[in-house]
């Protein structure tokens, strides 16, 4: 790569770890995969930084061409990525279905002590 | 949000929210030692337990020692379970609040202290194990090292000094728990976060010094790694959230 894309590469990443953190501050991103990602970033900007780096690893594992090694090490952190994502949600639906019928329990002891008089879905729902 | 219930307490009654997971075991002794401390200083209040999904008797321990008890689905983890005891002081319309622990690390007779401070004017206070210069708390070493550091971020970023930024002692009046029942950080040593977030939104944050126990049952198992991974990811929340500044809807008067 020519110095001019390594700049451009150091300055994406940079970019990215902006965006992170304003998320953070807004409370819209936990700080768990803000940190996931600015560990990423990190990894990025070094190997931009320092390519030989990447490139005795590649030669290391017996990969000659560099960029092929990149790709194929991005590929499979996403890939665990997008696991440990499903693992997430499957844990999600699970208590949102628990809450769901938490509410349902609880709407039916409501009725109960008020006599059976209907208590409404509240709206939304 | 938070949908206001009826029968509004007392203004002068005090909640003390306990979060308990798994506390069956020291409940009891912590909650009569609370009651009958409390009462013979006169202070009126209503110890109020948040069962974390624990799996042992907790909730019904809780409810037999006449505790309210609010039991969640599953656990949430400290900042969840304390965020729930917020809501529920602040829909019943309590004035002042205490945060307490279960596990008897707290006592009883430090309470008026936090009261008092909050009466003389402060938001939040928190109670500090190494204020007493002749403290007794003992903590291990990674531990001790990170919260020195996490004490110079806070003063740096707050331009207050806190000699123990991870307290789990602390008291609240009307207005931070009207904010914390909105915002509060549910990770791992979510007090950090907490004082930090209370400094920046412009409340009045104060530190008393109070004496505390070992704990009664086992100290957490967090291994070395994970502990310093966790203070590691608590400082940058620190540093991307302490210099965000306080919006006006941040706190309502």
């Amino acid at each position: 790569m020519t110095t001019q894309a390594h700049v451009f590469v150091v300055i994406v990443t940079l970019l990215a770890v902006a965006f992170v953190i304003r998320l953070v501050r807004r409370r819209q991103l936990r700080a768990k995969y803000a940190m996931l990602w600015v560990a990423v970033c990190a990894v990025i900007a070094f190997m931009a930084l320092v390519p030989s780096v990447p490139n005795r690893l590649a030669r290391g594992v017996g990969i000659f061409y560099q960029p092929a090694a990149f790709l194929f090490a991005a590929v499979v952190f996403l890939f665990l990525v997008v696991v440990h994502f499903s693992y997430e949600l499957s844990r999600l639906e699970e208590r949102s279905q628990v809450l769901a019928q938490e509410v349902a329990l609880l709407r039916r002891q409501l009725e109960e002590r008020t006599e059976g008089d209907e208590v409404s879905a509240p709206r939304g729902t | 949000m938070t949908t206001p219930l009826p029968h509004p307490v007392p203004p002068s009654k005090v909640a003390v929210i306990i979060p308990a997971f798994n506390e069956a075991g020291a409940l009891p002794g912590v909650l009569a030692e609370l009651r009958s401390v409390l009462e013979a200083r006169g202070i009126d209040h209503d110890a109020i337990v948040i069962d974390d999904g624990s799996e042992d008797a907790t909730a019904a321990i809780a409810a037999d020692a006449g505790a309210t008890v609010l039991r969640l689905p599953y656990n949430l983890g400290i900042g969840g379970a304390l965020r729930t005891g917020f809501r529920y002081a602040v829909a019943r319309g309590y004035r002042r609040a205490v945060q307490f622990d279960a596990d008897g690390q707290h006592d009883p007779e430090e309470v008026e202290g936090l009261l008092e401070a909050l009466d003389a004017g402060a938001d939040m206070v928190v109670g500090s194990r190494f204020g007493h210069e002749r403290s007794t708390y003992e903590v291990g070493s990674v531990r001790r090292s990170a919260m020195r550091v996490l004490r110079v971020t806070v003063r740096l970023l707050s331009g207050r000094v806190f000699t123990d930024t991870s307290s789990g002692f602390r008291g609240f009046n009307e207005r931070t728990l009207e904010l914390f029942a909105r915002v509060y950080p549910v990770d791992y040593m979510e007090s950090v976060e907490a004082l930090v977030i209370a400094c920046a939104s412009g409340l009045r944050v104060t530190e008393i010094p109070v004496e505390m126990r070992s704990r009664r049952h086992g100290l957490p198992t967090t291994r070395r790694w994970r502990l310093a991974y966790h203070y590691l990811r608590l400082l940058f929340v620190v540093l991307a959230t302490a210099t965000r500044r306080p919006r006006p809807t941040e706190v309502r008067p």
